[in-house]
């Protein structure tokens, strides 16, 4: 067996830039390593370069709703902070190493690079829609940046929504500015049991074409969960107007502690936690939802649901082919096993322009090869 | 008169009449438009200083239409500038002699309305408030509402990235975009996003949003619509201090209180208000307009921390609005407040942002400026997120004056990137701050913006000689034309 590969861990942006100038082979960019799994070995086969010393925060102006830190800088520190101010990221960003068995620390830059967003997005926006600038290094190693420091901003192209979600392909991100938001000082859920897909998302539907600014809705093992907040007064006027419209249904009421655990499990899918089936991530119109769930449910294993039915979590045994056929929007979080790409395969000129955007941002495939399938 | 433009291609303008009948070609007779009498009105658009008849204009119904013209011009490699409702205040749509002029305006069909799924798809030619009004029996809404609303059309908005007041609550287009249908300048359609909430790999459609009709031309858009709210009502927060009133925005904000709205209008702006339009605000240096959304005791709930906040400020006045009357009398003076300045003379209106923190420094540096300059400027914008609208008068009829005027704005414009802003928070770059770029942007930075415009748009036929510094892209644009 041959030896681990090196770890390279750069602690300046320019250490960083001549790393990558300099490089003639590979890297595998890691921040706390909890959002992929990597394929066993992998640090046997290439280099990796860690994040984690690109640290800390540059800015935080709470007045200004404005947050600037540095990628490696672990998540939970940075939700601490904002919590002590009574801010919070409004997109809610789940915690996978339940789910994909990381131990590391989930980093910002690693949020940034998934994109990741939780229950809330069906209100509040994904990451992406909160990053208002990004400082990178490309893969020719020029230190770039793009946006800035405040919420409305059009000069130029948009790059940062771009780097949200390109799993470090594009580039290695240095400095991060994200948009901070009040924390909702008061939480609650209605849980209606006994509701099958269908049912859940009509009531979903329902519920959010309704002006009480619902943050969640979101469906597991045949019970189906609302969650509204807000300040303490139109929480309370919120609660009792859902109550009263959707009293048919004979919602139960959770309050703020209970609410608070059972939207952490669902942001971080504990559901599909302790099952080692491959765990696809469906993305789907709301009212398409039942029916493709019932076509995954013929071929073994088990659903839920998020972002009012857009969101449908699939664990079990479907071959990826299966899983595309009735569902075109699935990527593979979990592999168990499986092989073949994990994001839905591209085609045409738009399959043409992405990978002409790798060019442009890496020309030599030196950022995380394989690791978004090109 | 300062933003020069390149040569246009005299062989292209040679080659007007082939031009011309090949475009007749492939669409109905009424979608062509040659004679230059009619092609006039499509000389400018709101930056009006700046005019340019254009070779021919096309008005496509069909996003096969579009894309059999952006075929023919990419074959026979001629310039397109996309245009919407020409409402662009940066020379986002201004042509070129040699340009054909796309425009939008027939696409205006409402394909779907899909409340359950929470979109509504259209075409992209139909304007921004049309939008709003098709939702409203449905009790929906769409959020992002430029001021131009009434004339301007999602394509330009998506082209722009357009905002409005009401973004401090909502966001602006890309966060409210879910899906386009673009024609590349290959001629070719691709669906980036959809009606369900994405990317599948890489957000083409973020990077598509914005990118001021140097990527495409998109033809269709799902937007995502909500709920309308129960109800809104404004506050009126006048102080003697324009700084004070700084404070209070930003203790607003940090309260945990999210307005959809904060205006700002200082002591030039509020005097002509009040000259043209008698709105009766108070009379002092800064007002503040802010606005909250919910049902009655929600709204009463959010004004008393209001408040609260602006009364340990010492505010001039505080005034409520107990109805809909009133709501529309705050209201007044803001929303007449370009039309009160337009009666003062010419105007040119920018569109810096700068960190909330930054607004007291910003306004003292822009009213020393406007004391070096000799020329008067007016700040009305939105507060909440920073977005100023300074607006600088000068005399048209009087030689130099505009170019006056322009360097002033410049002025404004370096000094929102020097305290941590940039040029434009969401009216574009257009040709209008093309050149000032590279105040907030280093060479790599711009670097690879026009190598991904290379990718698209490998002849620069798409918009060209706009946004990025002609400087900056002369050798792209020169490469291209080999």
């Amino acid at each position: 067996m041959s030896a681990v590969q090196d770890l390279l861990a750069p602690t300046t942006e320019a250490e960083l830039a001549a790393i990558i100038a300099d490089r003639r082979r590979p890297l595998r960019i890691i921040g706390g390593g909890t959002r992929v799994q990597l394929p066993p070995g992998d640090d046997m086969m290439i280099d990796r370069l860690t994040t984690t010393r690109l640290s800390g925060v540059v800015t935080y102006s709470p007045g200004e709703m404005t947050l600037i830190a540095r990628p490696g800088t672990p998540l939970p520190e940075i939700e601490a902070m904002l919590a002590a101010e009574g801010q919070a990221l409004a997109f809610e960003p789940p915690d996978l190493r339940g789910v994909l068995g990381g131990h590391g620390a989930p980093t910002l830059g690693g949020m940034v690079a998934a994109n990741a967003s939780g229950p809330r997005r069906l209100m509040a926006g994904a990451c992406r829609d909160h990053l208002l600038g990004v400082r990178f290094v490309d893969g020719r190693g020029r230190v770039i940046k793009n946006g800035g420091r405040v919420m409305k901003n059009v000069t130029g192209l948009d790059l940062s929504k771009l780097l949200a979600g390109s799993y470090g392909t594009l580039a290695v991100l240095t400095e991060i500015v994200l948009k901070t938001l009040p924390h909702l000082p008061a939480r609650a859920t209605l849980v209606f049991a006994d509701m099958n897909r269908a049912q859940a998302v009509r009531l979903f539907s329902t519920a959010l074409a309704t002006p009480f600014d619902v943050t969640g809705a979101a469906w597991r093992d045949g019970t189906a969960y609302l969650r509204i907040e807000g300040l303490e007064k139109q929480l309370i006027y919120r609660r009792d107007r859902l109550l009263a419209l959707l009293a048919a249904h004979a919602p139960q009421v959770l309050d703020d502690a209970a609410t608070t655990a059972l939207w952490r499990g669902l942001r971080d899918v504990t559901n599909f936690a302790g099952s080692d089936a491959p765990l696809w991530r469906i993305l789907a119109k709301p009212t398409d939802a039942p029916a493709i769930c019932t076509a995954l449910h013929a071929l073994g294993g088990a659903t839920s649901l998020d972002w009012g039915g857009g969101l449908i979590w699939y664990a079990g045994p479907g071959s990826a082919a299966q899983v595309r056929a009735l569902a075109p929007h699935a990527t593979l979080i979990r592999r168990a096993g499986l092989t073949g790409p994990a994001f839905p395969p591209q085609t045409g000129p738009l399959a043409r322009l992405q990978s002409g955007l790798r060019q442009t941002f890496d020309p030599a495939g030196l950022l995380n090869p394989g690791l978004m399938d090109a | 008169m300062s933003i020069a433009m390149p040569a246009p291609n005299q062989d292209v303008i040679a080659r007007g009449p082939q031009i011309v009948a090949a475009l007749q070609a492939v669409l109905p007779a009424d979608a062509v438009i040659h004679d230059p009498q009619e092609t006039r009105a499509y000389e400018c658009d709101a930056l009006t200083a700046y005019r340019c008849p254009p070779l021919a204009v096309v008005l496509p119904r069909t996003t096969a239409q579009v894309a059999a013209i952006m075929r023919l011009c990419n074959d026979m490699g001629v310039p397109v500038v996309p245009r919407g409702a020409g409402t662009s205040l940066a020379g986002g749509a201004l042509p070129t002699a040699d340009c054909v002029i796309l425009g939008t305006m027939r696409l205006r069909d409402v394909l779907e309305i899909d409340t359950d799924n929470r979109f509504i798809r259209v075409q992209s030619g139909i304007t921004n408030l049309a939008v709003s009004a098709e939702l409203e029996s449905h009790g929906f809404f769409y959020a992002p509402d430029p001021s131009s609303q009434l004339a301007c059309t999602i394509a330009g908005n998506i082209a722009m990235n357009s905002g409005g007041a009401h973004c401090l609550k909502y966001g602006v287009t890309t966060n409210n975009l879910m899906g386009a249908t673009v024609v590349l300048s290959t001629g070719e359609i691709v669906e980036m996003g959809g009606p369900e909430a994405g990317p599948d790999g890489l957000d083409m459609l973020g990077l598509f949003c914005g990118s001021e009709g140097q990527l495409g031309v998109v033809t269709e858009a799902i937007l995502r619509i909500l709920p309308r709210p129960e109800g809104a009502r404004p506050v009126l927060i006048g102080f003697g201090d324009a700084e004070v009133a700084g404070e209070c925005v930003a203790n607003i904000i940090r309260s945990g209180v999210i307005p959809v709205a904060i205006e700002y209008m200082d002591e030039p702006c509020l005097r002509a208000v009040e000259s043209f339009a008698k709105a009766g605000y108070p009379t002092c240096n800064a007002v503040l307009i802010v606005e909250v959304e919910g049902s009655a005791d929600e709204i009463a709930d959010q004004i008393a921390r209001i408040r609260e906040i602006a009364d340990a400020l010492n505010p001039v006045e505080f005034r409520e609005s107990r109805n809909a009357d009133e709501a529309a009398k705050i209201w007044k003076g803001r929303k007449s407040a370009f039309g009160a300045m337009g009666k003062l003379g010419d105007y040119i209106c920018l569109d810096g942002t700068v960190p909330v923190g930054q607004l007291p420094y910003t306004l003292r540096r822009i009213g020393e400026l406007s004391r070096e300059h000799g020329l008067e400027v007016a700040n009305v914008f939105h507060a909440g997120d920073g977005n100023m609208h300074p607006l600088i008068l000068f005399n048209a009829n009087q030689p130099g004056d505009l170019a006056r005027a322009e360097a002033f704005g410049n002025d404004i414009l370096r000094l929102c990137v020097e305290v941590g802003g940039c040029l434009t928070g969401e009216h574009g770059v257009g040709i209008e701050k093309r050149d000032l770029m590279s105040t907030q942007y280093a060479p790599d930075d711009l670097a690879i913006q026009m190598e991904i415009k290379d990718l698209f748009d490998p002849q620069w036929l798409l918009n060209a000689a706009k946004v990025f510094p002609l400087q900056a892209s002369a050798a792209h644009r020169g490469r291209a034309a080999e």
